[in-house]
């Protein structure tokens, strides 16, 4: 048993885990663009869905979360810390779990040295590393291979090293960044389960071109097109959008390809 | 502690797991918290038995933790985990600019490579646990609550720990003056820093480099005599350099950290 600290019992002072008002993220210096323009977003506890086609800023908006992204103009609280200057990020930030699309390691260390590291990085009491590195690594399924290099793992497996880092932290915001690629079958569905679990203490974020993910897995979906928020609501609003005349193969993929292709600015084709 | 101990038919009941009023169950299983003598006369089979008879073969197959690699935490907590071929390399500079010394190749032996190249070896290892582009889990990294400043500074020391060690000995070898190399080299360090915290280290580190090759290096070569730059005479302004980039690094610390 782990001791649990006055921090962690202290009552939540804050309504959203993320609040964004009128959020622009500009990328790509002078001649860039705003991958996120004027968003506006409240997300509380449970497993969010983030949808979108492509290039439509998913990537730009969970880095922003993330706090390696800084937000050009609009106004972006987590968990009641307003970001923007430097105001308690250190604080927040140890309370943050984060996989990025394209998620880089060490190939020479192991999986628990890696994950120990970045356990390490987040400033976790050092008595504390070992027991929750395991328990991190159980939940994704890789206590066995706990010992191997990362160099001699599989892209699934790399991804639920992935998944161990973000989570080891116990953190009250996941923002998960296309986690599923690289996940066979049978991984995706024990991935669902894990992160249905993780809903019920923390704001789980999750990018994904996936929509039966969403459909499966996640409380809310969010539905993001050329940086701006289209729609917010349960997965059985998003079938209820959708006629038979719409693209796609289940009702949920009906009910995404209607709120893209009302969107403004967005034809068909791709 | 209370007097009275269950009787032993409760106690039996109590092992088996029987459905006992919930008030009486609470009650034996507060006592027995206490008292170790009754918690002895609890009968071991068949519930310790059944309970270790399951857990046995799981605790077998449980693999061990190895602890071959603790240094690697230790060494990974102040040095990058990409800087390691970098740290070599910056040795085996040294090492060769030592060599060449020795030859006497260089402008017939006027000029001291090891003072040329001592400035900007460090600034090669702290680019090496900085950039961007260097270091897969960059992305990672910079959204801990670690990164920042008190990293730079870890993995800095690290890079000088190995670094200036290496040009003493290759000072001793070649017979450079100590004030000569020491101040530029931890100038040049502190303004990576300084000037990385506005454009980026890797980028810092390249314009620093570039200029010192351009403006002393060549030089140097082109005339066959060391700069005015490394004369010992130019301690106090590397010392002013080395003050005024230290003055920047500490004003965007308390800028951060009094926020933070």
């Amino acid at each position: 048993m782990r001791a649990v600290g006055a921090e962690e019992v202290a009552p939540t002072s804050h309504p959203w885990e993320i609040q964004a008002d009128g959020l622009v993220v500009r990328v790509g210096g002078r001649r860039g663009r705003n991958a996120v323009n004027e968003l506006t977003l409240r997300l509380g506890r449970g497993v969010h869905g983030l949808l979108g086609p492509n290039g439509a800023g998913k990537t730009t908006l969970i880095r922003t979360l993330a706090t390696v992204q800084k937000p050009s103009a609009g106004s972006l609280s987590l968990l009641g810390t307003p970001l923007g200057g430097s105001a308690g990020l250190r604080k927040l930030r140890r309370k943050l779990g984060y996989l990025p699309q394209h998620f880089g390691y060490y190939k020479r260390f192991t999986v628990r040295e890696f994950v120990e590291y970045l356990a390490w990085l987040k400033e976790m009491p050092p008595e504390t590393i070992p027991g929750a590195v395991q328990r991190a690594l159980e939940k994704v399924g890789l206590a066995d291979r706990a010992d191997d290099r990362l160099k001699t793992l599989s892209g699934g497996m790399v991804r639920r090293v992935g998944i161990a880092q973000a989570i080891v932290n116990d953190p009250e915001v996941l923002l998960l960044d296309e986690p599923t690629v690289g996940l066979d079958p049978a991984q995706r569905l024990r991935f669902r389960e894990l992160v249905v679990e993780l809903g019920q203490q923390s704001c789980v974020l999750i990018s994904t071109h996936l929509v039966e993910d969403v459909a499966a897995a996640c409380s809310d979906v969010v539905l993001v097109a050329e940086g701006s928020l289209v729609f917010q609501g349960t997965p059985a609003d998003l079938v209820a959008a959708g006629t038979e005349d719409h693209v796609g193969d289940s009702p949920i993929e009906r009910g995404y390809s209607a709120l893209i292709n009302a969107a403004p600015g967005q034809g068909g084709g791709w | 502690m209370t007097a009275h101990h269950p009787g032993e038919q409760l106690l039996r009941q109590y092992a088996r797991g029987d459905d006992i009023p919930a008030d009486r169950l609470w009650a034996v299983e507060a006592h027995l918290e206490g008292c170790a003598p009754c918690r002895g006369r609890l009968d071991p089979d068949p519930i310790a038995e059944q309970v270790w008879a399951d857990l046995a073969p799981v605790l077998d197959r449980t693999p061990q933790m190895p602890r071959a690699r603790s240094w690697l935490r230790h060494v990974s907590h102040w040095v990058s985990p990409v800087a390691g071929p970098w740290l070599a390399m910056i040795l085996l500079v040294t090492a060769v600019a030592v060599a060449l010394d020795q030859a006497g190749s260089v402008a017939r032996g006027q000029i001291s490579l090891v003072l040329l190249v001592a400035p900007v070896l460090p600034v090669l290892g702290v680019a090496a646990s900085w950039g961007r582009a260097m270091d897969p889990a960059y992305e990672l990294t910079s959204a801990t609550p670690r990164a920042g400043l008190p990293l730079v500074f870890r993995r800095t020391v690290a890079v000088l720990a190995v670094v200036v060690p290496g040009l003493l000995v290759a000072s001793l070898v070649t017979g450079a003056s100590l004030t000569r190399w020491m101040l530029p080299c931890l100038a040049f360090t502190t303004c990576t820093l300084a000037l990385g915290g506005l454009i980026g280290i890797t980028r810092a580190a390249l314009t620093l480099i570039a200029g010192w090759a351009a403006g002393i290096v060549l030089p140097t070569i082109a005339l066959s005599r060391t700069s005015v730059a490394l004369d010992v005479a130019a301690a106090p302004v590397w010392a002013a350099v080395l003050a005024a980039a230290l003055i920047v690094i500490a004003v965007r610390f308390r800028t951060q950290s009094r926020s933070s």
